[in-house]
């Protein structure tokens, strides 16, 4: 895959692990410009350590992570704080600071990094709570809202910038179906309204499908997780990936093993020697 | 278990904790390297010193008048066999002010704003704010932790004061009020004993270090801790006994260096 102009965020050959257990295996994936790309797998699949590489959280063991055109790197510090004061990211419950309100949470960037009038944040903070519907819970503290309603502030929070890229990680998980339609929407008429891109990191086929543009799935290996499907969600759905088919439909037989790979049942609850005693 | 698994279990023993040590003073210095951007945080560090020197004044001024009631009485005591009883006013005040002011200070602050810290921190880890900050390019060192080693190190000594200043006032209650020492030699003997830099000065810079000390302790404990209950429950834990130890064990090396010649 070449890097295009037209990708926001790319990965080259990425490998990324926890001491000797790899996690991501030589991934190469980029993020269109202006789209919505969904990252599905399955839980524990490496999906969020993907966003936390795509934020520079963590760094690969190998491999090249561009944002912008710039390689991301601890090293260089101010390189990567420029970055990411371009992306927003959506962490899985939201992250709010609980000695804020929810109004100072969504300042909080905009009083970090831009020496603007206190008027203006204040008009900025209450644009921001109102495209995700809570202007009304300004003054609330973050124990005073529902799981949902935080991850909505975060989000407000996320976007106070104006990011280019909006990283989502499992927007959707724990949701009434209310939220998550609620949800899935917001995501889709931001990223349309702001002119950024999208990567939404989740496990959930359908609400997914309704907003991506596209879709790349990640399948768990001996070796690290690896990509195993990239396109529209029309094209993943004609599939006839084993592994796809059975993730998309959340069917029990497959290539995925409902079992953790144990010892043998008969053995662990001791059956032989007492079979053969009665 | 053989002889050779408890030498490698007692070499990995030694190499975590010099490892930990490690982490704690690259912490340090990264905190330190961001001193220029912390400074500039004027209204955080403010509120910070406020906070933590809140949370321990009302433990250190009932402490405080407390181990000036028994000096008072002790110093009493020892002071009539020789029948020097009208120095009890210096003997109280030398003992607050070189070694029991900060001292004793420094335990009930680690014991009280350490653990405070440590729990703050390591639960903002846990619930991911950290990483949020991170995430949206402020520095959680400049921002949450810098502001509050400097509240900790500015704190301390104001605490320190405060903590001999009403144990002062106790050994007077003692002294004066209750034993009848006599007032004038109380307070001319303590005045003319004192000496400013050696005494007073030193007992403050031994506050302001024991402050920096237990509050990097403390906010290293939260920072590096497991972000799980069991793991702030442990942090925390070990604010109180590693930020002790090190209160008690530094104090011998800046008391041997200020006034042991050596």
């Amino acid at each position: 895959m070449n890097s295009a102009p037209s990708a926001v965020l790319s990965f080259q050959e990425v490998t990324f692990g926890y001491g000797a257990t790899v996690v991501i295996d030589r991934l190469t994936l980029e993020v269109p410009r202006g789209q919505v790309l969904a990252i599905m797998g399955g839980s524990g699949v490496g999906k969020t350590t993907l966003l936390r590489l795509m934020a520079g959280l963590v760094t690969p063991q190998s491999g090249r992570v561009e944002a912008f055109g710039q390689a991301l790197s601890v090293k260089d510090r101010q390189a990567l704080y420029a970055a990411r004061r371009r992306m927003g990211l959506l962490f899985q419950f939201g992250a709010l600071f609980t000695d804020l309100s929810c109004f100072e949470n969504v300042a909080f960037p905009l009083r970090e990094h831009c020496a603007l009038p206190e008027s203006m944040i204040r008009d900025l903070v209450l644009l921001k709570l109102e495209s995700v519907g809570l202007r009304g819970a300004a003054a609330l503290m973050p124990s005073q809202i529902s799981g949902g309603m935080a991850r909505r502030v975060a989000l407000a929070r996320a976007i106070a910038l104006d990011p280019e890229l909006i990283l989502y990680d499992e927007p959707f998980a724990g949701l009434d179906p209310i939220s998550l339609g609620v949800t899935a929407r917001l995501i889709r008429r931001l990223n349309d309204a702001l002119g950024a891109s999208s990567v939404v990191v989740t496990h959930d086929v359908a609400e997914t499908f309704l907003i991506a543009d596209q879709v790349a799935v990640l399948a768990p290996t001996p070796t690290g997780a690896r990509l195993v499907a990239m396109g529209t969600p029309a094209a993943l759905q004609a599939s006839d990936d084993p592994y796809l088919r059975q993730f998309l439909k959340g069917e029990e037989q497959g290539p995925v093993a409902f079992h953790y790979p144990a010892t043998d049942i008969a053995q662990a609850f001791c059956l032989g020697e007492t079979h053969r005693g009665h | 278990m053989s002889v050779a698994d408890r030498l490698a279990m007692l070499g990995q023993w030694a190499l975590d904790r010099l490892s930990a040590l490690g982490s704690f003073v690259l912490l340090f210095f990264a905190l330190l390297s961001r001193m220029g951007p912390v400074l500039r945080r004027g209204r955080l560090i403010a509120a910070q010193t406020h906070f933590l020197g809140n949370h321990s004044l009302a433990i250190i001024l009932v402490s405080g008048l407390f181990v000036g009631l028994v000096l008072g009485l002790q110093g009493y005591y020892t002071l009539r066999r020789y029948g020097s009883e009208e120095a009890l006013g210096l003997l109280v005040a030398l003992s607050l002010v070189r070694e029991l002011g900060p001292v004793v200070t420094a335990l009930l602050f680690a014991g009280r704003a350490g653990t405070a810290l440590t729990a703050e921190i390591g639960l903002m880890k846990a619930g991911e704010q950290l990483s949020a900050m991170e995430a949206m390019a402020v520095d959680p060192l400049s921002r949450v932790l810098g502001p509050r080693l400097i509240g900790g190190a500015l704190a301390m000594p104001i605490l320190a004061i405060l903590f001999s200043a009403v144990g002062v006032f106790g050994g007077w209650l003692i002294g004066v009020g209750m034993i009848g020492v006599d007032p004038g030699a109380f307070w001319s003997q303590m005045s003319e004993g004192l000496d400013f830099w050696d005494d007073l000065v030193n007992g403050i810079v031994k506050s302001v270090v024991f402050g920096l000390v237990v509050t990097q302790v403390a906010l290293y404990m939260g920072y590096a801790c497991k972000p799980t209950p069991e793991g702030v429950s442990r942090a925390t834990t070990l604010t109180v006994v590693v930020g002790s130890l090190s209160v008690l064990g530094l104090d011998f090396i800046l008391t041997a260096l200020m006034f042991g010649g050596l």
